[in-house]
């Protein structure tokens, strides 16, 4: 069994400022960032070397489970906000062990960035910059959750029954 | 009923806050109606064909009196004095101002109440049977899981854009008053052989325009898994859902297309993984909430008969009030389907009257139906007459439950954009034409449930008589279906011919109801059953001969 909330240390409040890694990235990470090639999906499973590996909606992430000790990052992919395929594929990572980097990118907006802290992504490249201060206002924005998910907030229940 | 702790209460405030933000961005021209537009929908609130129309979630369609009273308040104060209450156990506004909608939604909060999830590719209002708590035949009260369920489906970060929306809706009895073969997950509680609680779990079921009767994929589920294996099913859908094609996008779609079993295969593998995370609320918090749905404090002397010697108020009895399980009281429905009136359309003197006659003869609670009707459900039987009496006053006492007249319509297109044609004016006209009580009793049990474009908002499809517009050549018309329930004993309508402009379409469900009188076995066989047994031709004969 894994235990979701010790694989994955994010303090769900307060909510430090994130520090940008390049102009673009947002990141919640002490370590530092990997910077090597991102291979694609379907050329991960014939570069055995390959630490960084892109995720796009339709990949089914679940294939990465073996891997995952040698990953130091796994970029998400969000060609459309709409399509919430890449909230399950972190949480499925994050549910299987994955401690690296876990990476939100593309059409990212600040109204879901809440949702996708909490299903596991510590770090953000948004298409288009987001202003630092409405992600942490966003951040700030709600007191409780009300379910279990990839990172450490207590559902209510929890607080309710000690 | 359920009642807000601090963190309910906390979290509807902060949405509210969140929302005044957002629309101020919005006046204020910050950001686009591109992008504000995903914003307002997650608080239900759509731009209509006049003006924005707001849906407020009544969560398994339960409401104090005192909510009832706010929500006839906003009626007045930021609607044209009416509400609609929909066949989603909700309640919709039509003629909301932008700029407004964020005070509105902070009364509202100040009454535990909200508009979260009604709307959008998320998990909406959870829907329930009205009797629930009260009725008869269930096995238990299935609200305490519907509330665990509201609350574990709101905000809920993995699945907020999911392909399609997604419908939950929760029974406790064979005798289905909640259609929850026809939501996209249906559960029924029920006992196993050991006498433990569980839900049998129904996936895949809707309207639309592909309706599907929702298979079983696990006959018991223990109340103590359900909310992990939703999650589970859920997962299974966010992932390979059809995401290419809007009107493939629901499960129905997903669970015909792979088939029951191998959907049921990945939900059963998917949960598999999920069981060991400890996802499922504790026992404990099962309790708190049911503690709150404690049964009322019953009078054990109430007497248990009714004194029928006024002969309108025993039409009343005989249609709109139903058993129920504490002697000496009963359950009594209101009526939101006068003749010639808008069906589920309450002005805010009518939603005042039913919270007060809440507060002094049931309990201070009120139920919303499916088929667009309130509830009283805890009404002692020697107060009925009084009640009656009072509703009879405000024109709710209409002695016509699951009568010809007791129609469901949707907005259509005299509020609606993606309307083909008008709903609400042919169950008018059908309403007059049939106003005649003798003759509503003599034809006896009948649901029409009217459509007005292919989305099946007005359950078209589960109609005993289904009406749907559509648009031929530009000119509304109207197609006519057979045979549909949306009750235990699910069926899909079918059609029966060529379509019919307003009027004829009207005639035409009286001839489909002549033809019915003329060949049902006895006044006791209902016009589904003859159906069901003679099928469509002599029906087809009568209409189009
Ligand atoms: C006026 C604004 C409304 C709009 C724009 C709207 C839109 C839609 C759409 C697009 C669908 C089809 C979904 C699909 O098949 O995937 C649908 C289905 C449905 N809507 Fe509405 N609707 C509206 C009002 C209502 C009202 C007033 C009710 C309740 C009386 C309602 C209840 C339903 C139900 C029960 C279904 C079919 C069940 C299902 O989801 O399969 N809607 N609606
Ligand atoms: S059925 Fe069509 S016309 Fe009626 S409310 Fe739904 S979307 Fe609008």
């Amino acid at each position: 069994m894994v235990d979701v909330q010790d694989s994955v240390k994010l303090a769900q409040n307060p909510h430090p400022r994130a520090t940008p890694a390049t102009a673009a990235v947002l990141r919640w990470r002490d370590d530092v960032a990997f910077d090597g090639p991102v291979v694609a999906f379907a050329d991960f499973g014939g570069d055995s070397n390959a630490a960084a590996v892109r995720v796009d909606p339709a990949d089914d992430a679940r294939a990465l489970v073996p891997h995952l000790a040698r990953l130091r990052l796994i970029e998400v992919s969000f060609p459309k906000y709409r399509d919430g395929r890449g909230y399950s594929a972190a949480r499925i990572l994050r549910e299987a062990g994955y401690t690296g980097e876990l990476r939100a990118a593309g059409d990212v907006l600040v109204d879901q960035i809440n949702f996708m802290r909490r299903v596991g992504f510590d770090s953000f490249a948004p298409a288009k910059p987001l202003n630092p201060d409405d992600v942490a206002a966003a951040l700030a924005r709600f007191p409780h959750v009300y379910q279990k998910a990839a990172d450490a907030a207590a559902p209510v229940w929890a607080l309710r029954h000690g | 009923m359920y009642r807000y702790d601090q963190y309910d209460q906390a979290l509807v405030d902060a949405r509210v806050d969140e929302f005044r933000d957002q629309v101020k961005r919005r006046l204020a021209h910050e950001i686009t109606e591109d992008q504000f537009k995903p914003l307002r929908l997650m608080n239900g609130l759509y731009l209509q064909l006049h003006a924005y129309m707001l849906r407020v979630a009544i969560p398994y369609g339960t409401l104090s009196g005192t909510q009832m009273r706010i929500l006839g308040g906003i009626a007045r104060k930021y609607d044209r004095g009416y509400g609609h209450f929909t066949t989603r156990q909700n309640i919709q506004y039509n003629w909301i101002k932008l700029e407004q909608a964020p005070d509105l939604l902070a009364e509202l909060a100040a009454v535990e109440m909200h508009a979260i999830q009604t709307s959008g590719n998320c998990i909406r209002n959870i829907s329930s049977d009205q009797f629930a708590g009260s009725a008869a035949d269930e096995v238990a009260d299935p609200r305490p899981y519907a509330e665990l369920l509201r609350q574990w489906s709101s905000f809920h970060p993995e699945f907020s854009f999911l392909p399609r929306k997604f419908k939950i809706a929760v029974t406790a009895s064979d005798h289905d008053r909640a259609a929850v073969k026809l939501h996209d997950i249906g559960l029924q509680l029920h006992r196993n052989a050991a006498g433990e609680l569980g839900f049998r779990v129904f996936v895949g079921g809707g309207m639309g325009r592909t309706p599907f009767i929702a298979p079983v994929i696990r006959e018991f589920i223990p109340v103590s898994q359900y909310l992990s294996y939703c999650e589970a099913i859920l997962r299974v859908y966010n992932r390979y859902g059809r995401r290419d094609n809007i009107y493939k996008a629901r499960i129905k779609i997903l669970v015909h297309e792979i088939g029951a079993e191998e959907f049921t295969r990945q939900v059963e593998a998917e949960w598999a993984l999920l069981e060991p995370l400890a996802l499922d609320a504790p026992t404990a918090e099962y309790e708190r909430i049911k503690a709150q749905f404690a049964p009322p404090a019953y009078d054990a002397a109430a007497p248990d008969s009714i004194d029928r010697s006024d002969p309108d108020f025993a039409v009343w009895v005989d249609h709109n009030v139903a058993a129920h399980k504490v002697p000496g009281y009963a359950i009594a429905t209101i009526s939101l389907k006068p003749v010639g009136g808008i069906p589920g359309d309450a002005s805010a003197e009518q939603m005042e009257l039913i919270a007060d006659l809440a507060a002094k003869y049931s309990f201070d609670e009120i139920r919303v139906t499916h088929s667009q009707n309130l509830v009283l459900a805890d009404v002692r039987k020697d107060q009925l007459h009084a009640l009656w009496s009072a509703l009879a006053a405000a024109d709710l006492a209409t002695p016509n439950l699951d009568l010809v007249t007791d129609i469901i319509a949707c907005p259509g297109l005299d509020y609606c954009a993606l309307a083909n044609a008008r709903s609400i004016p042919v169950a008018q006209s059908i309403a007059v034409r049939f106003a005649n009580l003798d003759r509503q009793h003599d034809i006896g049990e009948l649901k029409i449930k009217i459509s007005g474009c292919i989305n099946a908002c007005g359950h078209h499809h589960a109609g005993h008589i289904g009406i749907l517009g559509v648009d031929r050549k530009g000119e509304e018309s109207y197609q006519l279906s057979l045979g549909g329930s949306g009750a235990e004993d699910t069926s899909l309508a079918k059609i029966l011919g060529p379509g019919f402009s307003e009027e004829g379409v009207v005639d035409a469900v009286e001839k489909v109801i002549e033809a019915y009188r003329a060949l049902r076995l006895n006044p006791q066989e209902r016009f589904l059953d003859a159906y069901r047994r003679v099928g469509a031709e002599p029906f087809k004969e009568a209409v189009y001969g």
